[in-house]
């Protein structure tokens, strides 16, 4: 034991952690987007092909899925470049990784949502006219959301803290300024103990606004 | 490039070894951990009660790098000193543990609860209404979301590589800083991480369908 505490050296390199941080969200935001989007339109996809194409859907979540993002990330970053003729920075090709495996995340939670959509919705926009885009967009789409939406804050939550991952390969979010400051200060307690706590109070101010969310949407049937 | 990787291989074993070693003790460690913290919670006094729940929080909420660093580099620096392959399982072992608790509170919460109440009514005691009431009912709602959790203590041990032990995925990082062969080495680990991860997630989705039948 006889561990004296002391910040000083911890605010002194505050901004790492602070730069880190507003890295780590830019990431996550970027990927979470994108991710969004591969996961919506395979989702959407997916509920209405044939085989061959639900087949390889799946076989792109199972992969995914069953992979530690740590290797996905090396496998992107020093792996790819020596197949194909491509050059990217760190951030950039994290965020391709991270976009790729939260879009297998969340192709799961909007597939099972439109699964969830009851079927008197969609024959009732039927009986209405509404044309098959119509109903895409007016009656399973927002059906789907508010039926997602819980699922969907905890997955965006877990994505948020995989963005700790792109320190591997040097990428200055804020586990890389928090182990740039262990190692530069032995501040080692410390340092932790602030990472943590920013780590925590961002993840439930992201969770506190999407429960908002959920709940106006909740409210709005 | 194959017979380089074929070299490789018994190498690339010994650190597959490692990975399904990791994992066993975090997967056990946090099951036992898990569920004596997730009676507390349900079940424990106030203070216990409170405690389990920051600590869960806390845990689930921040990334399980930040928690295996604080962990690795942080014990030494209060003057405990563990081997890094200690430090590591007992990070993970947290983190888990701390998932193990939830699965258990929700598994307890899904009982209805005049099942307590009956057990109750017809005087068993504390612990067997746990053991032959609640448990065995918990059990099968317990069962296939932590089947499914011990994919994640199986990816999640490849950040052990980072403190420099030699799970898979340390040595295939190896392997590639001595064969330059990246691309089909990580590939290749791709392939083993997956069959491991998809023959639970199968294990555990046919025990859910088999489960099934009980009623809500």
């Amino acid at each position: 034991m006889g561990y004296a505490l002391n910040f000083n050296l911890i605010w002194r390199h505050f901004d790492k952690l602070w730069g880190g941080l507003l890295l780590s969200l830019e990431l996550a935001v970027i990927s979470i987007a994108i991710g969004t989007v591969i996961g919506l339109v395979l989702a959407v996809w997916y509920v209405s092909a044939g085989r061959t194409v639900r087949a390889i859907i799946a076989a792109y979540v199972e992969f995914i899925r069953n992979v530690p993002l740590i290797l996905l990330v090396y496998l992107v970053f020093y792996g790819l470049p020596t197949v194909v003729d491509l050059a990217y920075s760190a951030p950039t090709s994290f965020v391709l990784t991270l976009s790729v495996y939260s879009g297998a995340y969340l192709v799961e939670v909007f597939r099972s949502g439109l699964e969830a959509v009851p079927r008197g919705q969609l024959d009732a926009g039927k009986a209405i006219g509404l044309t098959p885009w119509q109903r895409l967009i007016h009656v399973r789409l927002p059906t789907m959301l508010r039926i997602t939406l819980p699922a969907l804050s905890n997955t965006f939550i877990s994505l948020f803290k995989d963005t700790s991952i792109a320190s591997v390969i040097s990428v200055p979010e804020l586990t890389f300024g928090a182990q740039w400051i262990n190692f530069n200060t032995f501040r080692i307690v410390e340092v932790y103990l602030v990472t943590t706590a920013m780590y925590l109070l961002t993840g439930y101010i992201l969770l506190f606004g999407l429960r908002l969310v959920e709940r106006r949407f909740r409210a709005a049937r | 490039m194959a017979s380089q990787i074929l070299y490789a291989l018994p190498f690339l074993a010994k650190g597959f070894a490692v990975t399904l070693w990791v994992s066993l003790l975090v997967v056990t460690l946090s099951l036992v951990a898990g569920v004596l913290l997730g009676v507390g919670l349900v079940y424990g006094p106030a203070p216990l009660r409170w405690t389990v729940r920051v600590f869960s929080d806390t845990i689930r909420g921040i990334p399980i790098l930040v928690l295996m660093f604080f962990v690795y580099y942080g014990l030494p620096a209060i003057g405990l000193h563990l081997p890094s392959f200690w430090a590591a399982v007992l990070a993970l072992t947290l983190f888990k543990t701390a998932q193990v608790i939830e699965y258990l509170r929700g598994a307890v919460a899904s009982i209805p609860k005049g099942q307590s109440e009956a057990a109750m009514a017809i005087g068993l005691t504390f612990r067997q209404r746990l053991t032959y009431v609640i448990f065995p009912q918990a059990f099968r709602r317990f069962l296939p979301p932590w089947i499914n959790g011990v994919t994640d203590a199986v990816k999640g041990s490849a950040l052990v590589s980072l403190l420099g032990i030699t799970d898979l995925m340390q040595a295939i990082n190896q392997v590639i800083g001595r064969t330059y062969e990246a691309m089909p080495l990580y590939i290749l680990g791709a392939l083993i991480y997956f069959a491991v991860n998809y023959a639970l997630s199968l294990a555990a989705r046919r025990l859910e369908r088999r489960f099934a039948f009980i009623r809500e």
